[in-house]
């Protein structure tokens, strides 16, 4: 995935195994469905040389997760944007699906006071001190100063997923224009589920200033978006700290 | 960099389909904010796991893997014509369970069903028809504070990722 994941467990006792398990599976999850990798499932299923009935459990799933995106978002979520045939290209949810994968991992091996990062897809559970009120202070990054950050979440049994304008330019298109979406230059959902704050955050941000509508609309979730002329939307239930 | 100055609080609320059930006061304006030219960084340049007893980190998924099999719940109708319908592997959320299930012919989706979804919530979506998504809008600020982790779309950047592999080698 080309992804920086780290994990943070307060929990004494946890085996060393619970973190081998969980960073094997990101491995396993990256020779599965990275597009980068030619004979990866995903590549060999976009190229037509795997047929979908011999691909693994998780790879349909993620396919199908791409289409119940789309309809969610009413095709802000666009999997297909760059498939002329027509084929899903599910790498835009991979990344906050696995690390949630890898968090659940972490629970069945007893942890229950962690926090998982992975490039700035984050889940958090229980509290940084085990036993304790407190919640895990999560900064958003602030998008011109890169010492700084714009606002600090304090959240536990949360996800956090940050979507955006890349540094080296890459842009995400509103795929019913092709056109860069360039309202907003950052939008962090925080949801239950890493899954879909990911997809969501990518689908809002396409959507401009509207998606930080669309995501207050929804239940369970919450929104900061920085736009490109330096306000800040939140919605009212954001978990600051 | 010239510094911003008067920053004001808006507080609007975006009307939807349902009717104003309750009126809120705006809060009072923000102080003005200045953008600081010279503020020392944190710790770790904008992102750092907090350093733990049982803290470790790994490094970026691109070695080869040591293949370990994910536990899958996932059923598959057997076929011999490429056409069929699968079910997904049931995710566990904390508002409730998420498994989709997808027909296949001849190799190409033709429907998703959602078996289940944590927002088929009967009390959420009667919430969301009389609330308004109240929104508040500020002028972006910056700040220095005691943080677990970072988020942020800049994370792409291999220059970012090497200075954090190092902040995290200087942790454990």
């Amino acid at each position: 995935m080309g992804t920086m994941v780290s994990f943070d467990v307060r929990d004494p006792g946890v085996p060393r195994q619970a973190i081998e398990r969980a960073v094997a599976h990101l491995h396993d999850v990256d020779r599965r469905f990275s597009p980068y990798k030619e004979d990866s499932e995903v590549s060999r299923l976009m190229r037509g040389q795997l047929r979908f009935e011999d691909a693994s459990a998780d790879v349909l799933w993620i396919m199908g997760l791409c289409d119940e995106l789309a309809r969610l978002t009413d095709g802000y979520f666009d999997a297909r944007r760059f498939r002329p045939d027509g084929l899903p290209d599910p790498t835009g949810v991979v990344k906050g699906w696995a690390v949630e994968e890898a968090a659940f991992i972490l629970l069945d091996e007893g942890a229950t006071n962690f926090l998982v990062n992975g490039g700035g897809d984050i889940v958090t559970r229980g509290s940084p001190v085990p036993g304790s009120e407190e919640r895990w202070r999560i900064g958003i990054q602030h998008p011109t100063e890169r010492d700084k950050i714009a606002v600090v979440l304090a959240v536990r049994d949360s996800a956090v997923a940050t979507s955006g304008t890349y540094e080296r330019g890459e842009h995400v298109v509103d795929p019913h224009t092709g056109l860069p979406a360039t309202e907003l230059v950052s939008l962090t959902v925080v949801g239950s589920s890493l899954t879909y704050a990911d997809a969501f955050a990518t689908a809002a941000f396409a959507m401009g200033r509207k998606g930080v509508e669309w995501l207050a609309n929804l239940p369970d979730v919450e929104a900061f978006a920085i736009t490109s002329d330096d306000l800040t939307i939140s919605t009212e239930g954001l978990p600051r700290a | 960099m010239i510094p911003k100055r008067g920053a004001i609080a808006l507080f609007f609320t975006i009307a939807g389909l349902a009717l104003l059930l309750s009126f809120k006061t705006p809060t009072t304006p923000t102080t003005m904010l200045t953008f600081s030219e010279t503020a020392a960084p944190t710790s770790g340049s904008g992102g750092a796991v907090a350093a733990a007893d049982a803290t470790t980190a790994a490094g970026a998924a691109s070695a080869a893997a040591s293949t370990s099999s994910t536990s899958s719940t996932a059923t598959q109708a057997s076929t011999t014509s490429g056409s069929g319908t699968y079910t997904g592997t049931a995710v566990q959320t904390r508002y409730g369970t998420v498994q989709v299930q997808i027909t296949v012919e001849s190799g190409k989706i033709t429907n998703v069903q959602m078996l289940a979804y944590p927002s088929d919530n009967p009390h959420s979506s009667q919430i969301s028809q009389y609330a308004l998504p109240t929104l508040i809008s500020e002028t972006l600020q910056a700040q220095n504070a005691q943080i677990s982790a970072v988020s942020g779309a800049t994370f792409t950047s291999q220059g970012y990722l090497s200075s954090l592999q190092s902040a995290l080698d200087q942790v454990a």
